[in-house]
């Protein structure tokens, strides 16, 4: 696609000052009332968490929910604790708290890296972790990090739980495999112990949306890497592991040009689009720059015993 | 029709309002304060910049029902008689141009001063990044608030950064 053949985001043409329609509003207080709400409505229902992006796409009409279900008003489900060697992370944890907590800049450095980039302190006071994810962008920044660290997600309805991979969590942009009476209720991440990890992204403006994003777990031993993993957002249909690279980086000595030559790899795995960010061939090219540097700033920290 | 009350500048405020109502149009329209600017609709210029709680959301992506309960600030409720620190470095910096996005910035150099003593030139930046300023003011909005924060040597460090 040529640059000429973009077709323009109309977002700012509708008046954004208003929610242009009504709907039926409940504030449950309990997880188990939400659900029961959730249970009722299906799909007919939209959960509103942050409201940072669902909010935006109801004002442009992109989104007209009969129910609006405000969950922020539910205890229990902001918080980040520590569990033997994973963390789990309450799905209405907002990103401030996430950039805050020594826990995730200890054991899980590269979501720290990834939400102190994310839009500005307005913006991740009011955005939850669950939402990011559960709004599906292939931009969503929490979501390269919480790959790359083995992330589980828990999904919840009045049927009970079920755990998933987040690999598996993801179907497309905008898509999840979310059933219309679930909710995303926890995150459980592994704690980096014998690695360290690191996000990096190209965005144009500070708190805009990513062009390209990478973030890299890497554990290494004598100076060759013994494990790797690495994960892409922005360049396909939804964020991803890059499997194929990451078996190719395992053996090799971090610091060799056999290393460059892997991450070519990567070019075979991703699928980006030419859209008013950037175009598919930039992406390309940012990709492997950014996983190069992720893998830099990741050995560093391993290399320094320094996570921050 | 939901029934919501609230404090905004400390003043109680009982409402009924739709559940479909911004915060910032029940600021604006309902309670004549005009200092919360609208400008891009989207998060992304955070120019209707308010405190709740004491922390800075944006008004124009929050629903009225959902402060309920809480404490809501905007720049008139900064100081009954005498401007704030921050204020009067704004007026002494000329860090106001058009004035459209000066409550906005005012609330997050307020909100930084609060929380971060000292604030580094970065510290500065990474608080203000959120909020737009169109006629490009920025470098004297930078000095007004590291005057106002105590890091004296403001002038300078701009300067350079």
């Amino acid at each position: 696609m040529v640059v000429s053949e973009i077709p323009p985001i109309n977002i700012t043409a509708r008046n954004t000052r208003i929610i242009p329609f009504e709907y039926e509003y409940y504030e449950p207080r309990s997880l188990k009332e939400a659900l029961e709400l959730l249970d009722r409505y299906g799909d007919q229902a939209r959960i509103l968490a942050g409201g940072t992006d669902l909010l935006v796409k109801m004002k442009a009409r992109l989104v007209e929910p009969r129910v609006l279900i405000n969950v922020k008003k539910i205890d229990g489900l902001r918080y980040i604790v520590e569990d033997g060697e994973q963390v789990r992370i309450g799905a209405l944890t907002r990103l401030r708290d996430v950039e805050n907590s020594e826990l995730v800049k200890k054991y899980i450095p590269a979501l720290h890296d990834a939400v102190k980039s994310m839009g500005s302190i307005q913006i991740r006071n009011m955005a939850t972790i669950g939402g990011n994810l559960c709004n599906a962008s292939p931009a969503a920044d929490t979501a390269p990090p919480l790959l790359v660290h083995n992330a589980k997600v828990v999904l919840s309805s009045v049927g009970g739980d079920r755990v998933l991979p987040l690999t598996e969590f993801f179907k497309g942009p905008g898509l999840t495999v979310l059933k219309p009476n679930e909710l995303l209720r926890e995150i459980i991440v592994e704690k980096s112990i014998a690695g360290s990890s690191a996000f990096k992204k190209v965005s144009r403006v500070a708190v805009d949306l990513a062009i390209a994003s990478a973030a890299v777990y890497v554990e290494v031993e004598d100076g060759f890497i013994r494990n790797a993993r690495i994960a892409l957002g922005s360049v396909a249909p939804k964020p991803l592991r890059a499997v194929k690279t990451e078996s190719l980086l395992r053996g090799l000595r971090i610091d060799s040009r056999e290393v460059l030559n892997a991450l070519k790899t990567i070019d075979e795995e991703i699928s980006p689009i030419t859209d008013v960010r950037s175009t598919s061939e930039y992406r390309r090219y940012a990709s492997k720059v950014l996983v190069l540097d992720a893998l830099e700033v990741a050995y560093a920290r391993l290399k320094g015993g320094v996570h921050g | 029709m939901v029934r919501v009350s609230f404090r905004v500048n400390g003043e109680p405020v009982e409402l009924d309002v739709k559940p479909s109502e911004l915060l910032i149009n029940t600021l604006r329209e309902k309670l004549g304060l005009t200092s919360v600017r609208y400008g891009c609709g989207i998060g992304e210029c955070g120019n209707c910049t308010v405190l709740v709680n004491g922390e800075p959301v944006l008004a124009c992506l929050t629903l009225t029902v959902d402060v309920d309960g809480c404490e809501v600030l905007t720049v008139e409720g900064l100081s009954k008689s005498e401007l704030t620190r921050v204020q009067k470095a704004f007026i002494e910096e000329g860090a106001v141009q058009c004035g459209y996005c000066t409550p906005a910035f005012i609330l997050m150099a307020e909100y930084l001063v609060r929380s971060k003593p000292e604030p580094s030139i970065d510290d500065v930046r990474e608080y203000l990044k959120g909020v737009l300023c169109r006629c490009t003011g920025y470098v004297n909005i930078f000095k007004a608030v590291l005057k106002a924060s105590g890091s004296g040597r403001g002038r300078e460090r701009v300067d350079k950064g």
